[in-house]
């Protein structure tokens, strides 16, 4: 059988399983008596298996095999979790993760994790803690008990209590298709089935034999149902390779007999079995009439609008499809091209002044305007797939460094274009380990500045305009002003008399710099030196920035902004000489007209007043040895004033041509980081405009 | 024996120049060229290329050649090499040929002020034609012209 078309399919979904097994492991780990969670667990770790086991990846089912026993014992409430067993389960997450990272890298995914199972084992046992050598043939006797079909205490409790409130309870005989070649993968539709529709209470054989096709070609499960015995009936047999599903209703006197029966005989299943066909066939003559009749017969037309009826309301407003990010990228760039031509047109419309045209060009404007969000919205990623894997970071970190620290994430949901998802990242990462090692102090610190022993460290994400800001503030220390000084003054980063005239802003950069670390001792987590001025060329190279706040004793904050998309921007188009180059309407802070009388010289640097303070002005002939055009010289000049950070300039261009959404291009490997350019665009006229990098040019 | 390529044939000044015509996209006439500021005086700009920005380069200026006004004959040759897209601008380019590499001898140590590095080999054609072939990723290997022009600071 050729796997290789799920591959991508099993990748994409067991990444996504391992997420949510580790944010619900996070949630049970702050409330660990929440039953519920664990069960939701359990659905994750047991789908990963199923999965696993049908792909062939042995290992991948077995470590989620022992997961699920502890689970299992945990939900049923025979287990309590405690330290041990969470870091346990964490570690068994961790060795997962590494696995389904080797399978997507074309590995068979194996790995050994012969300790991780001992101690799952042991965790099952009991005796952890005690012994850590693990006893193979103990374990596999001990599930040999767990496979009988043998409703306990806890079931029994459970389906009387389903009776009770109304909901419908039935017993299902699954008879497989002699020739089905992965009856394993059939079971396991079938139980995926039940489980969107109900709960399933015991099965015979147990699920995991069933996953690993550890059995003949029937089973049998009891079965809480959300929907009544016809859907069922019709939602069982729609799955194909199925030859026969016999449901019984069971009612609380054929319960009761259930359970007398099988105190008497509880050691033969198959009698077991027998007894329960016979009382519940006595106690609930309506047996499936058609059952016989039409076995594996084709969908009725009826059961898909029943089954998604009832799907909904369980997975409400996930209706998704998964798309190949290059048929996205495709269609942003045939998108693109459609933007230039409609620039195109409206320069023909306008010039060409006919009534017809110019309502047909403003319509299409219109439309692909509304296109052009919708293509862009499509590449939008919630920043939360950068996120989630942050507290599990942080819990990890914070234990290793013996620091207590809160994680408070907001903004989740907020949304930026795929590429700056892509790239964002390590970035983040760096920016939190920063803020935990070195940021919050430890607990003996803490309680001695009279803060609380846990550390608050808060991840922010927020719109604002055309950007996004990530923010990550921490309540610690910090920055030590005098520190930072000192150390880029003996790196040779800033010269002893610069350092005294720095605001703390310019003094925060330093630590930006190049080789500017200020950790005393180099630790695991950071403070090698490099990181920070990577950080900040990564951000600088997405088109961001980053800045950083802080007060002495109370904590610093970092906070990062990036653009919306880095596809398409709105940009201004301005000529310079006979050239026309974009500028981002982002960086720009208006536009006005300077005469040449004003501008001063200030110690071989042009400067002119603006508002309350002076600001550098320069010509962007100058900046790019522009051909001077050949107008007369005039004594004012159009001028655009442009924001990076705090800080403020003036460019001097010749003439602005307008405002006008531009799509990005790259220069091309040849010319890669050219001075002052960020970008190339294509006008409306195909002449290529460089855009200008105004970040590069204030310094 | 050696193998039969074809080569696109193009010619800077008196010289003929050969490449392989695998690695060449397209061949276009001179189209508008954007000047890109502050790179090397050889590299004229980049061009529209159906929507893809192509930088081009003057091919006379990489060897160091005098470069000339171009003429309606100047073409821009679209080469792809190592995934990278430039155009050469050459004086003409107007022939196809096949060629036995067998044909190419390894280059002296001159050809026309070109670096022997930049060329694959030289082939004689006919009775007294020369045909020069280019080594393309040498030609469009920035590391050496970045060292060059540290030395002559």
């Amino acid at each position: 059988m050729e796997m290789n078309q799920y591959l991508s399919m099993f990748i994409d979904e067991s990444t996504d399983h391992l997420q949510s097994l580790n944010d619900n492991m996070m949630q049970l780990e702050n409330n660990p008596d929440d039953i519920s969670i664990v069960q939701v667990i359990f659905r994750s770790a047991h789908t990963l298996k199923g999965m696993s086991a049908t792909m062939g990846f042995s290992d991948l089912a077995s470590l989620t095999h022992q997961m699920e026993n502890v689970l299992d014992l945990v939900r049923n409430n025979e287990l309590k979790m405690n330290e041990f067993i969470f870091d346990t389960l964490f570690k068994s997450l961790d060795a997962l993760e590494t696995m389904v990272q080797d399978i997507t890298q074309g590995g068979e995914g194996k790995a050994d994790v012969s300790h991780i199972v001992a101690a799952l084992q042991s965790i099952v046992r009991g005796d952890y803690g005690q012994a850590g050598a693990s006893n193979e043939a103990q374990i596999s006797g001990a599930q040999n008990t767990t496979t009988e079909f043998r409703l306990d205490e806890y079931q029994y409790a459970v389906l009387e209590q389903s009776i009770n409130t109304g909901l419908p309870v039935f017993y299902l005989d699954v008879v497989i298709r002699e020739d089905c070649v992965l009856k394993g993968v059939r079971a396991y539709m079938v139980f995926n089935a039940l489980e969107e529709n109900g709960e399933v209470v015991k099965s015979n054989p147990s699920v995991q034999d069933i996953e690993q096709e550890k059995f003949d070609r029937s089973f049998s499960v009891y079965y809480i149902s959300k929907i009544d015995q016809e859907s069922l009936y019709q939602l069982i047999s729609s799955i194909s390779e199925i030859e026969r599903v016999h449901i019984l209703p069971v009612d609380e006197e054929s319960l009761i007999q259930i359970s007398q029966e099988d105190e008497q005989v509880n050691e033969a299943t198959s009698q077991i079995l027998q007894a329960v066909r016979e009382t519940a066939a006595t106690a609930a003559p309506v047996v499936q009439a058609a059952k016989e009749a039409a076995p594996d017969r084709p969908a009725a037309p009826s059961k898909p609008a029943a089954s998604t009826g009832s799907s909904t309301s369980s997975h409400a407003g996930s209706r998704t499809i998964r798309v190949d990010i290059d048929r996205l990228d495709v269609l942003m760039n045939l998108f693109s091209e459609l933007l230039i031509d409609r620039v195109r047109l409206e320069q023909l419309a306008s010039d060409l002044k006919s009534q017809d045209l110019t309502e047909t060009v403003e319509h299409m404007a219109r439309v692909s305007g509304d296109l052009q969000n919708i293509v862009l919205k499509l590449r939008m990623v919630p920043i939360d797939t950068v996120f989630n894997r942050f507290p599990r970071m942080i819990r990890d970190l914070a234990k290793s460094l013996d620091k207590k620290v809160d994680l408070v994430i907001t903004g989740a949901d907020t949304e930026l274009d795929r590429t700056v998802i892509e790239e964002i990242g390590d970035p983040l990462v760096h920016l939190l380990r920063n803020a935990v090692d070195h940021g919050i102090e430890s607990i003996a610190e803490r309680l001695e500045a009279g803060k609380s022993d846990t550390g608050t460290l808060e991840l922010r994400a927020f719109h604002s305009g055309n950007s996004v800001f990530i923010e990550i503030q921490d309540d610690g220390k910090g920055i030590n002003r005098e520190k930072v000084l000192k150390t880029a003054i003996k790196n040779g980063v800033v010269r002893a008399d610069e350092a005294n005239a720095m605001t703390d802003e310019q003094v925060y950069q330093l630590l930006f710099a190049p080789g500017f670390s200020t950790a005393d001792k180099v630790s695991d987590i950071s403070g090698r030196g490099v990181g920070l001025d990577v950080v900040k060329s990564k951000i600088l190279s997405l088109g961001g920035n980053v800045t950083v706040d802080s007060n002495w004793g109370s904590g610093s904050k970092f906070s990062v902004q990036l653009p919306l998309t880095l596809s398409i921007i709105a940009a201004m188009l301005v000529r310079v000489g006979e050239e026309k180059y974009a500028l981002p309407l982002s960086s720009i802070v208006e536009t006005m007209i300077v005469e040449h009388k004003n501008i001063r010289h200030v110690h071989g640097s042009t400067m002119i007043d603006y508002r309350e303070s002076v600001i550098p002005i320069v010509s962007l002939a100058d900046v790019f040895d522009c051909p001077k055009s050949s107008e007369v010289e005039k004594d004012t000049s159009d001028v655009i004033v442009i924001r990076k950070g705090e800080r403020l300039a003036a460019f001097m261009v010749d003439d602005f041509i307008g405002q006008s959404e531009i799509v990005i291009k790259t220069l091309g490997k040849y010319l890669k980081n050219i001075y002052g350019i960020s970008g190339a665009t294509i006008l409306g006229d195909g002449q290529v405009a460089l855009i200008i990098d105004p970040n590069a040019l204030v310094k | 024996m050696g193998e039969d390529i074809k080569v696109i044939v193009f010619a800077l000044g008196t010289e003929e120049y050969g490449v392989e015509v695998d690695s060449v996209k397209t061949i276009e006439r001179l189209t508008p060229i954007t000047r890109v500021p502050k790179t090397y005086h050889f590299v004229k700009g980049v061009i529209n290329l159906r929507g893809v920005v192509v930088p081009v380069i003057d091919l006379r200026g990489r060897f160091g050649l005098p470069e000339t006004a171009h003429t309606e004959h100047t073409r821009i040759i679209i080469v792809n090499v190592n995934d990278m897209e430039v155009g050469f601008i050459v004086d003409t380019a107007n022939d196809v040929i096949d060629l036995n590499t067998d044909l190419i001898e390894s280059p002296p140590e001159v050809v026309g002020g070109i670096k022997a590095k930049y060329l694959r080999g030289v082939a004689k054609i006919g009775n007294d034609r020369l045909l020069i072939m280019l080594n393309l990723p040498e030609v469009l290997n920035k590391q050496e012209i970045i060292q060059l022009e540290d030395m002559g600071e």
